[in-house]
């Protein structure tokens, strides 16, 4: 291990956090944006050109803000929560190769921080479960019973879902035979595993939008029931780090969407031009974020009760039967 | 349950390609009706004699008490307006008043009126008081500035045959 390829490890960290933490500021505008065109209207568009400085805006304003901690909250998990929150969104990204690989000052670089991790997806499953004790304690330090609400229902919701998000990955596994995203990627190359599980796709994006706590499964921070959820008493840089959770999730689940079933890098003239692989692979994630928006903009947050029920009782058994029958048609026509 | 849900998708995705309905309002206002009740103006006559009496028939129809007015003697040499006495202050606190328009309704000289101005912001409560110098409309075009020196026993009644400016 040489001193370069240190170098070339904490560059490529630099910059994947710089995307989660930039796409998470531009996220919000973009949501802003859209949502305000879907509702007829223009969007914040006074902070500099199109709004483009709206974010920095309202980052300042959360900054100069003043840090409230409840009085009798625990203190410590009261500040550890929305770290415990935000570091699974900024760490999830190492996986996803953006391209294959490009020769720069005479090194070959592989477009990815560990994109050859052969448990890669095992990875993202662990790491995206962490999150949720971030939630939990934030609800359950906070002293508050709207805050503890939201915390429980987000730890129920995302225990339950998680299962059909784990099954959903089993689809690309067993057709690419590897858990290592870069090989996934690789096998989608002439045909998307979206044409092959069509069923995998819809679970596993139901389910991530379930797993971010975006609408229409917001159950968690329900402003109707429980005001806020499990940021009820956040106020600040630390409220700021829920919504950087939240959005840098949407920005993550949106990559592995993208590399699990949508060909990841791969495009027209990928394999002649490395550098066109995270150009398709960014138009894969902002057509994934623009959905994620919509749906939001449509749907109404759906009951308590039926979103547990639609996860046990429906989501569960499609996510089983289509491993099943996803694994006896690779026996059956014979692997890829 | 799916059929529904794409429809309700497709509604939401047509609406995006509708003309926005905003108002970019610093820059373009939106029309007000004729009997908007906005921030209020003291009027004059033609000739430039303010139409207030100082009667304060408005600050004592003021729901909101907004209104105070204390009223002081004319002389034909120092004329402020037609009649015995003029009021020598008008304030309105814009913080209190609630734009009900009963002040307006109260008086006897058509003197106060609603105007269609409601961009009506301060930084500070001094700010909020609007004295007579900003409530009052200009001297018409043919008329003098107030106090005016007049003939004797000119405008001796309080509600004169006079007409407005034009």
């Amino acid at each position: 291990m040489d001193l370069a390829l240190l170098l070339e490890w904490a560059i490529k960290s630099i910059i994947l956090i710089f995307i989660v933490i930039g796409g998470f500021a531009y996220v919000t505008l973009f949501e802003r944006r859209a949502l305000a065109r879907i509702q007829v209207r223009i969007g914040p568009n006074r902070a500099g050109p199109w709004g483009i400085l709206q974010p920095m805006a309202d980052g300042i304003k959360l900054i100069f803000k003043e840090e409230l901690i409840p009085d009798r909250a625990d203190k410590i998990v009261f500040v550890l929560a929305p770290v415990l929150t935000v570091v699974p969104a900024l760490i999830l990204l190492a996986v996803i190769p953006f391209g294959t690989s490009i020769s720069l000052f005479g090194r070959t670089i592989s477009l990815s921080l560990a994109g050859d991790v052969n448990v890669g997806v095992l990875y993202i499953m662990a790491i995206a479960s962490i999150a949720v004790y971030g939630i939990a304690l934030a609800g359950w330090s906070s002293n508050n019973k709207y805050a503890l609400m939201g915390g429980l229902r987000a730890t129920a919701q995302m225990i339950s879902y998680e299962l059909v998000l784990a099954l959903s990955f089993i689809g690309p596994i067993l057709l690419a035979n590897s858990m290592s995203l870069n090989k996934i990627v690789e096998a989608q190359n002439p045909i998307w595993y979206i044409i092959f599980q069509p069923i995998g796709f819809l679970l596993f994006f139901i389910a991530a939008i379930a797993e971010i706590n975006r609408s229409p499964f917001d159950m968690p921070e329900a402003e109707q029931e429980l005001t806020a959820g499990y940021h009820a008493e956040y106020s600040g840089m630390k409220f700021a780090l829920f919504f950087m959770a939240e959005y840098g999730k949407m920005i993550v689940v949106s990559f592995i969407a993208a590399t699990l079933f949508l060909g990841g890098y791969l495009g027209p003239f990928v394999d002649r031009f490395t550098w066109l692989g995270p150009i398709y692979l960014g138009i894969k994630v902002v057509v994934l974020i623009f959905l994620m928006v919509w749906i939001r903009a449509t749907l109404p947050r759906i009951r308590y009760d039926r979103l547990m029920a639609l996860g046990w009782k429906v989501l569960l058994p499609v996510a089983l039967a289509n491993v099943v029958i996803t694994a006896m048609l690779i026996v059956l026509v014979g692997g890829f | 349950m799916v059929w529904g849900l794409l429809k309700g998708l497709w509604t939401t995705f047509k609406s995006m390609f509708e003309a926005p309905i905003t108002y970019q309002y610093p820059e373009i206002k939106r029309p007000v009706r004729e009997r908007f009740k906005g921030r209020h103006y003291l009027h004059r006559y033609e000739n430039g004699l303010e139409k207030c009496i100082g009667c304060s028939l408005c600050a004592a129809a003021c729901p909101a008490d907004a209104i105070f007015v204390e009223a002081s003697e004319n002389t034909d040499e120092q004329r402020y307006s037609p009649g015995e006495r003029y009021a020598s202050t008008y304030e309105i606190n814009m913080l209190r008043c609630i734009f009900c328009g009963y002040c307006e309704d109260a008086c006897p000289t058509e003197a106060i009126v609603l105007g269609h101005n409601y961009e009506l912001s301060f930084m500070s409560r001094r700010e909020a008081i609007y004295t007579k110098e900003m409530l009052i409309m200009p001297v018409p075009q043919n008329g003098k500035p107030t106090p005016m020196p007049v003939g004797p026993g000119e405008f001796d009644k309080s509600i004169p045959e006079m007409e407005d400016p034009k």
